[in-house]
């Protein structure tokens, strides 16, 4: 059984109720088609379950299988850097359909960030090393595909939708 | 199914239609040998795409991985050009599963290699070795981890 390595920490990027009983992890790739179908269940199981949910993502990009997918995700880091990860977050899944090298200045600039600490921030070693340990985090947990799903730590053997069952059974 | 200890079965096979690959020729070397059904699965959930993607980390332990399937030379060439592969894939294709079958990890049924992953130290044994079911794709954790024991050693 696969587990996540390292746990979460305040170095993550942690939505919901810290204190919540379920820790939901998700490794994923914001130009992967099945993260794409992902982003609105993981939505829903949020709202379903409000405070005893706390979701954490963490990058998992196919840079080779996906040319955007490692850019994608720095610009998510350099958002975050600005106190708006989640806002960037959202916004590349709700237009990985146009996916391309200049839609990330255009949602920077729709979210209201500070353009030019936008594109340093993008292109400093911080977010490039985020990315890259998030990466190897992955690889630690046993990340065999995106998206992977933790639950509590444990790997979850199955897609949102399957994850979205289970919390409903196991809650009844 | 060779296990840990036993030596690894020499081979030499085509990585491309005028190179081959032979194992006895990188002793010194950490190899991690992937053998699996066959090219053109899935993108996301596609292990060689994953190995792809870690060949930096496979290079820190000094480790060179070959993906082995009984697909032959060109179909390979194909399958690694689309998706930009930057490791060799080796076609056991003639005899068909001669080097599966030595390593016991031959599916007489289907005609396949199974999913299994060896880890080979630097003398040439078996320092792990895993057989993952058919559908599952076994990640890369278990070979970091081997890979790491070989380096504490």
């Amino acid at each position: 059984m696969s587990t996540l390595k390292p746990i979460v920490s305040e170095i993550d990027h942690i939505q919901g109720n810290k204190s919540a009983s379920i820790e939901i992890v998700e490794f994923g790739d914001y130009q992967c088609p099945y993260c794409g179908d992902a982003y609105p269940i993981v939505k829903e199981i949020e709202e379903a379950f409000g405070d005893q949910i706390q979701f954490v993502f963490r990058h998992f990009p196919l840079q080779e299988a996906h040319e955007f997918a490692f850019k994608a995700a720095l610009a998510a880091e350099a958002a975050g850097m600005q106190g708006k990860f989640w806002e960037m977050h959202d916004a590349l899944y709700e237009n990985q359909y146009r996916l391309a090298n200049d839609l990330f200045d255009e949602l920077a600039e729709t979210l209201g960030l500070d353009l030019e600490k936008f594109t340093a921030d993008v292109n400093s070693d911080e977010a490039r090393d985020k990315v890259e340990n998030d990466f190897e985090s992955g690889v630690r947990s046993g990340v065999n595909g995106t998206p992977s799903f933790y639950v509590n730590g444990t790997k979850f053997d199955g897609g949102a939708t399957d994850l979205y069952q289970m919390l409903k059974e196991s809650a009844e | 199914m060779l296990e840990k200890g036993a030596s690894a079965p020499d081979f030499e096979l085509n990585a491309t239609p005028d190179q081959k690959i032979k194992l006895s020729d990188f002793k010194g070397k950490n190899i991690i040998l992937a053998f699996y059904p066959a090219d053109w699965s899935p993108v996301c959930s596609d292990q060689m795409a994953l190995y792809n993607e870690m060949l930096k980390y496979f290079g820190k332990y000094e480790a060179q991985i070959f993906g082995i399937s009984v697909d032959s030379v060109w179909c390979h060439l194909a399958f690694t050009q689309d998706r930009k592969l930057h490791f060799p894939l080796l076609a056991d294709f003639e005899p068909k599963g001669e080097v599966s079958k030595a390593y016991g990890v031959y599916d007489d049924e289907v005609g396949e290699c199974k999913r299994a992953l060896f880890v080979i130290d630097r003398e040439g044994k078996i320092a792990w070795s895993y057989l993952s079911p058919t559908a599952v794709n076994p990640g890369a954790d278990g070979i970091l981890d081997a890979l790491e024991e070989l380096n504490n050693k």
